[in-house]
């Protein structure tokens, strides 16, 4: 069995497994142990991408190609790069973190558990597939979960949030089978025969008008997961609702397929329409950056909070990537896996507030760094790297970002550069006055004095998060580079349309 | 007739042998042993199913007014396949509420003179073959939508089938004899050659499409759906929503890509219109439906209008990912149709508000039914996305995006109502759920029959291959 397809035997096995498991401890063993196993396949298959790296210099490694339905050309076929090995990294450790953080689900724990590992199962398959076919399969394997696993375990107005998130998630992918087969039936422009090998149509010269009609619906499909203004609504109700662990597992690693699609589908096979239409996403993927961190700065529910600044935060990957250029692309990518750590810490630590407090509104807590020191300081740190300050992984992303895009001369570009680099202000603001209104001052309410400390299995889950998002800023480098190594066939096939 | 003959014709002969059978069978038993025959009804067909499997060549009878091939025969096996889940699927409701009425064997028999009309209707070689066909698998099945004449709702049902059904065959055999003016032939071989687009031809084409219109309830011959579906026994309803429809759409789709073929450029204009009206009537009206049947007759209105973006095409592709969608919705729809009917059986419930809490008292009947629900709604891995897919690459082929466009719209729709059901089962918890029950072994096994289908069909990949192969027999 070849080392990529595990990722997806692995979890569908532990899917299987958790069907006959009875009670909330056999299933959380057996979650825990499926996804420690897949850290682990995600750590050795980094290790084996360097040394593989090393001698062969193939845009994708590890491929592998099985034919599927045969008369559609439809192949399973798999490969990775430095982008994908990456983020298979940072999905493993937000499974496991957040199976740690659900360690004590009540109800329906082994449907909860499935559903989680069924998630899981199509981001990695996602990552890993580089034909169209399958990658649009795996892409609504992991979208369709989120109903059940909000709708069941989520808080407040669960059954409107799920039923809102899921139809718009299916909506956009809806709209990107449009432009799957758009693509499709395309690939044989220059004479071959169709396909939905990405690195085949990569080289085929797709019409331009074909190109300009399929852009649009390619990229909206992708980019509504990532959050785009104005189809950015289904976020914040999705992730106030949905239990901590989906929120974890949503913004952290769910709403990253979006910029990951945009650029390895919709940008690499349509090169001609993305420089036809980037103007026009600019506009709104700056405004997406501005109104999610104004939004941030007047909610009082943290989760609100998180994921509106979720929405600004990843309105800056898809702004980055629209402008074309390699070190904004690098940025992008940087800032997807920055805010994957970053978030899902949030959200993991937002679910420990609240699970001792019974709160998430702000203005009702009050000196938490005196009740709960460990909690608070790590809040802190996460603060931090979420406004971008030097030495956390924020900073390197964001650099990136806006030196890359501050390096198109037309003015147009520029205006929207400064635009969305006040945003980074904005964000300082709305982190700012979390920390001081949350964690500072006197403790309001009594009972707080008597919360329970951090357990095992809560520490354990923040670690593995935070250990990463640190190492990301402290040492960029190595990253950067595989993921700069990486990005160079994608943004050159761009680039030579320039 | 010599043995090549009934050989061509051996599904025919031996359901006809069944039928006959069973009413020796009504005569002799005793009539404390009825019930028995229930058990021997569903052997028979059950023996007749596996039979249909044997391959079959190419051939044809009676002067070219019967005929059959490889793609006919398989879509024949699908439909025994498809009719055997319908009666594993009642056989408890049979012998529990029929058998004690004296109406069980009877209700095996029209069913089977149904099925029978449906073989002729697509092997017809000729109109008038294909008539009759057609009349006789309309005919039993109003008696059978009445089965259970002590309701009221029932009988009304019963009445709408038969007067909408008699005025749909009489425009169609209006159609056809128009057609029949224009060309001077009944026979499919010689129309083609002489067809041409007149005035005369497209009033007759039109007139004939309605008739088949109005069996695969396309908008605006949809009237009678969800009344009569509503008012059917559940078993009826099943057969109705995806036999009797999968077998008209299928002629449907034999005559358009042949025998039609010259009007192209006029019924590829009302396919369009036709796909649109009825997609989005089919799913806005789904959205306000609270009795399960009526929420899964306006569905299947809706997945009807999917199979046009199929038929539009008129290419291999097309047939190909026609049959391949109906193979599948037969699965699917009989899995939820099987759930409504398992749970009405036990309980008496048909709301959607009684399933809530469903997941909690009943497990596995509340996953069949996502599953089936799922399937319906396209989502993968289930069959349902794979056959949506390809019907939508089948439209996409032909450069209808804008169709293919508001398709995916309808897709959406139909997920938000799809999900409310999901809702009800999984999400919401009731005060007076659905208590626990059992399902006798006929009930299981034809539902399990139809998880297997959505599971494999769509995974299992030579299986659309091979009727890719198989259409290349209409599109030379």
């Amino acid at each position: 069995m070849d080392i990529l397809s595990l990722f997806v035997i692995v979890p569908v096995l532990t899917v299987i497994a958790l069907v006959f498991s009875k009670g909330l401890k056999q299933a959380r063993i057996i979650s825990m142990i499926g996804s420690f196993i897949q850290l682990g396949m995600a750590i050795n298959l980094l290790f084996a991408y360097f040394k593989e790296r090393a001698v062969d210099k193939s845009v994708m490694l590890f491929t592998q190609d099985y034919i599927w339905f045969e008369n559609f050309n439809v192949h399973y076929a798999i490969g990775v790069d430095g982008i994908s090995v990456a983020l298979l990294l940072l999905t493993a450790i937000v499974v496991l973190a957040g199976v740690f953080i659900s360690w004590r689900t009540d109800d329906l724990p082994k449907e909860f558990f499935v559903s989680l590992l069924v998630l899981a199962t199509g981001v990695y398959g996602f990552f890993i597939s580089i034909d169209l076919f399958t990658m649009f399969v795996f892409y609504e394997i992991a979208v369709i979960p989120m109903y059940l696993l909000i709708g069941i375990w989520g808080s407040g107005p669960k059954e409107y949030s799920a039923m809102k998130l899921t139809l718009m998630l299916m909506g956009a992918s809806a709209v990107l089978m449009v432009g799957v087969l758009g693509i499709y039936f395309n690939s044989n422009a220059d004479g071959g025969a169709l396909t939905f090998n990405i690195l085949e149509i990569a080289k085929v010269h797709i019409p331009f008008e074909a190109q300009k009609l399929f852009f649009p619906l390619t990229f909206v499909g992708f980019a509504v997961l990532g959050a785009l203004f104005p189809f950015h609504t289904w976020s914040p109700d999705g992730h106030a609702s949905a239990p901590t662990a989906v929120s974890m597992l949503h913004a952290g690693v769910l709403m990253k397929l979006g910029g990951y699609g945009v650029f390895r589908i919709a940008m690499f096979l349509l090169p001609l329409g993305a420089i036809e239409w980037s103007w026009f996403f600019i506009i709104l993927s700056a405004i997406g950056v501005i109104y999610g961190a104004f939004g941030a700065l007047k909610q009082t529910d943290l989760k609100y909070i998180n994921a509106y600044s979720s929405v600004s935060h990843l309105g800056m990957v898809l702004f980055a990537l629209l402008m074309l250029n390699k070190t904004a692309w690098n940025g992008a990518i940087l800032q997807s896996l920055s805010h994957g750590f970053m978030t899902a810490l949030f959200f993991a630590l937002i679910g420990m507030i609240y699970g001792r407090t019974h709160t998430r509104d702000i203005t009702k807590l009050g000196g938490l760094l005196k009740v709960m020191p460990f909690i608070s300081v790590i809040y802190v740190i996460a603060g931090l790297a979420s406004l971008g300050l030097p030495g956390f992984s924020g900073f390197v992303a964001e650099m990136n970002i806006f030196v890359g895009a501050f390096q198109h001369e037309e003015m147009f570009y520029r205006v929207a550069t400064v635009i969305s680099v006040s945003a980074i202000v904005v964000t300082a603001v709305y982190i700012l006055r979390v920390l001081g209104i949350m964690l500072m001052g006197e403790v309001k309410n009594e009972e707080y004095l008597h919360l329970p400390k951090a357990t095992w299995f809560e520490i354990t889950g923040i670690l593995l998060l935070l250990i990463p998002m640190l190492g990301m800023g402290v040492a960029p480098l190595w990253l950067s580079d595989m993921t700069m190594e990486s990005l160079q066939p994608f943004i050159q096939g761009v680039l030579n349309h320039l | 007739m010599n043995l090549n003959s009934f050989i061509a014709m051996r599904q025919e002969i031996f359901l006809l042998t069944i039928l006959l059978l069973l009413i020796v069978g009504e005569i002799f038993i005793n009539k404390n042993k009825k019930e028995s025959l229930v058990h021997f009804a569903l052997f028979l067909f059950g023996i007749h199913t596996i039979i249909g499997f044997f391959a079959i060549e190419e051939t044809s009878l009676f002067g070219g007014m019967f005929r059959t091939n490889t793609l006919i025969h398989f879509f024949k096996n699908a439909l025994n396949v498809g009719v055997l889940i319908v009666l594993l699927q009642s056989a408890d409701w049979i012998k529990e509420k029929m058998v004690p009425l004296n109406k069980g064997t009877e209700f095996f028999m029209l069913l089977f003179s149904s099925l029978l009309g449906m073989y002729f209707m697509i092997s017809a070689g000729d109109f008038l073959m294909f008539y009759i066909g057609l009349e006789l698998s309309t005919l039993p099945v109003a008696a059978l939508v009445a089965w259970e004449t002590s309701k009221r709702i029932s009988s009304e049902a019963g009445v709408k089938f038969i007067l909408s059904a008699g005025l749909a065959s009489g425009a169609s055999l209006f159609g056809i004899s128009l057609l029949y003016a224009a060309t001077g032939s009944i026979y499919f071989a010689d129309i083609t050659e002489v067809l041409t687009s007149t005035n005369l031809t497209l009033l007759g084409f039109v007139l004939f499409f309605a008739g088949l219109a109005f069996k695969i309830s396309l908008v605006p011959f949809h009237f009678w759906t969800a009344d009569v579906y509503e008012g059917a026994p559940i078993g009826v309803a099943s057969y109705l929503s995806v036999i009797s429809k999968g077998a008209a759409a299928f002629i449907l789709m034999i005559l358009l890509f042949t025998v039609l073929k010259p009007l192209m450029h006029i019924w590829e204009n009302i396919i369009y219109v036709v796909a649109l009206a009825t997609m989005f009537i089919g799913n806005l009206f789904a959205l306000r439906q609270q009795n399960m049947k009526r929420f899964l007759a306006f569905s299947s209105i809706a997945q009807a209008g999917f199979i046009l973006l199929g038929l539009i095409t008129g290419t291999q592709l097309g047939t190909a990912t026609v049959v391949y969608f109906i193979l599948v919705y037969v699965f699917t729809n009989l899995a939820a149709f099987g759930v409504v009917q398992a749970i009405a059986l036990q309980t008496g419930k048909e709301n959607r508000d009684d399933y809530n809490g469903l997941y909690r008292t009943n497990p596995n009947l509340s996953l069949v039914m996502m599953l089936a629900l799922f399937s319906l709604a396209g989502i993968p891995p289930v069959a349902g996305f794979f056959g949506k897919f390809f019907l939508f690459a089948a439209a996409a082929s032909k450069g209808y995006y804008l169709l293919v466009f508001l398709a995916v719209v309808n897709v959406t729709i139909s997920l938000y109502y799809y999900l409310l059901v999901v809702r009800a089962m999984f999400i919401r918890k009731s005060d007076n759920p659905i208590p626990f029950f059992k399902s006798k072994i006929y009930m299981r096994l034809g539902l399990i029959l139809t998880v297997l289908g959505i599971l494999v069909l769509g995974l299992y990949s030579p299986l659309y291959d091979y009727i890719f192969e198989l259409s290349t027999i209409f599109n030379k």
